[in-house]
């Protein structure tokens, strides 16, 4: 029996994508990505001087992210402010996105990435580091790539793609799910990787080229946005 | 606040030399606003929400609502909490960390703009009298502070208190059914409150400040006006301002408001 997915999607298809640049006139940078109904969007301020000083690195600019979910973007409130979750989400981010970043020039500099989640449906912390990504491109600052997430999956014994919030925390049956984000450059180096649940090294395999195919597709959606905003300049 | 992002005193020159020509330094009136756009629906799990611009300034609030106890003050009446954050991502000039004064500035005006025009019907919100009644939850977030989150705050607060619609109550489980709206709205007032903000710079006085006006701004007046009835104030900042310049703003409030009125029309219906 295999597992249907409830908006019809097809197992390895991923939701409607949006995403833009520019949406922060304030920001040196700044995206918005939607996949389905997950909504983040992300500035980029800096590279700026590192505050508190002690944390300034006379060797290397930094990269610091803060991640977080606006107190109505979930069905049950959440009160505002950082918590264990937020805080681990914004280190994981810096640790995916660090990799393809060039900050050797920058010493005791900070590039600081503010990933706000506008409306959450599951993949919320993909859905940040794909704006975060953009956002840090469209600022300028130097990368050697850029990094796409997607959050992959199995549900009961059925590997899918990009899980909603259903199929994330709702669904029990048989194994239940398993939820796997990962985050890779389009050349195949994978900055980020978590998982919750249960799968065979042989499942894993697979989901990980299943991701990989993905994650080029959302990369074209990446860089045709930044490619825009470029053309809107002009 | 980090003194690279100030306003440079050759920006503040300019400003007060246009002012005594009676202009802006973006060439609007004395006492005109930006221009406002209103974005609704724009987070679904809320049960209200709402994207404001007013100019390059712009503000996202969401309403939630769950179930609390009354204060024992006023057992039939539900709860209205109104929280604001600056967030980093709005500007260089706010950080990480727990609220600092501005936003809970932002927030306990927004609330009292609110409250005290009387626009929610707060016994319309008691499921149990002295048990349990709705709280209203109203949190505003700075995408884009261009100066002026006041009065942006304030008009988004309103819009998206009229565009929320009550969630389910399952009274078997006690529990809230957030997937189920009952589509009915919030019982509000016909007088919808909007507020002004008024700046003092130099002799003058000027509504829906700029970024660079607010920084040099002496001191500012936040009126809430709902009908023809102030209901809330607050003056900020440290100078002072003279009995004739407070009266010229209050007797002012109403025009400028009115025209802020007519640019919202069609979202206050």
């Amino acid at each position: 029996m295999t597992y249907k997915r409830k908006d019809g999607r097809k197992l390895d298809e991923l939701r409607p994508i949006s995403a833009k640049v520019g949406v922060i006139p304030n920001a040196d940078g700044s995206a918005i990505f939607q996949s389905g109904k997950t909504i983040a969007i992300a500035a980029v301020y800096g590279p700026r001087k590192m505050h508190p000083q002690h944390q300034q690195d006379p060797t290397k600019g930094k990269l610091r992210c803060t991640y977080n979910m606006m107190s109505f973007s979930v069905t049950d409130r959440i009160r505002p402010g950082i918590n264990r979750r937020s805080t681990e989400i914004s280190k994981i981010t810096e640790w995916a996105l660090d990799p393809v970043l060039m900050l050797e020039n920058y010493p005791n500099k900070v590039v600081d990435v503010f990933i706000n989640i506008i409306q959450a449906d599951a993949g919320t912390r993909c859905a940040g580091i794909n704006a975060a990504a953009m956002a840090l491109a469209h600022a300028g600052i130097p990368m050697k790539n850029i990094v796409t997430s997607v959050s992959a999956g199995k549900m009961d014994k059925t590997l899918v793609l990009d899980l909603d919030k259903y199929e994330d925390s709702e669904f029990k049956e048989g194994e239940g799910s398993t939820d796997i984000p990962i985050t890779m450059t389009p050349d195949g180096k994978i900055t980020h990787f978590q998982l919750d649940g249960k799968i065979s090294a042989k499942q894993l395999n697979e989901i990980i080229d299943m991701a990989q195919k993905a994650c080029k597709e959302i990369y074209e959606i990446q860089k045709k946005a930044l490619k825009d905003s470029i053309e809107e300049k002009q | 606040m980090n003194e690279q992002n100030l306003t440079p005193k050759i920006t503040a020159d300019r400003i007060k030399t246009y002012l005594k020509q009676g202009k802006r330094f973006d060439g609007r009136g004395l006492d005109d606003f930006r221009n406002i756009e209103i974005e609704t629906g724009v987070s679904k799990n809320a049960e209200g929400s709402v994207k404001i611009k007013l100019g390059k300034t712009e503000v996202l609030v969401g309403v939630k609502m769950s179930l609390g106890t009354p204060y024992p003050d006023s057992p039939d009446e539900g709860n209205l909490m109104v929280t604001a954050e600056l967030l980093p991502l709005s500007s260089s000039r706010y950080e990480n960390g727990p609220p600092k004064f501005p936003a809970i500035e932002l927030g306990r005006v927004t609330d009292r703009i609110i409250r005290e025009s009387k626009f929610v019907d707060f016994k319309s919100l008691c499921i149990k009298e002295g048990e349990k009644v709705w709280t209203v939850f109203v949190d505003i977030y700075s995408l884009n502070d261009d100066g002026n989150l006041f009065d942006a705050a304030a008009i988004g607060a309103v819009i998206a208190l009229k565009n929320a619609k009550i969630p389910k109550y399952d009274e078997e489980n006690d529990k809230v059914l957030y997937e189920e709206s009952t589509g009915k709205g919030l019982e509000l007032s016909k007088d919808v409150p909007i507020s002004v903000t008024f700046h003092k710079i130099g002799d003058f006085l000027v509504v829906d400040p700029l970024r660079e006006e607010e920084d040099i701004s002496e001191t500012r007046v936040t009126i809430g006006m709902s009908g023809e009835n102030i209901s809330s104030m607050q003056k900020g900042e440290s100078e002072s301002i003279d009995v004739e310049d407070m009266k010229k703003l209050i007797n002012s409030a109403e025009e400028v408001i009115a025209k802020v009125r007519k640019k919202i029309e069609k979202h206050l219906k």
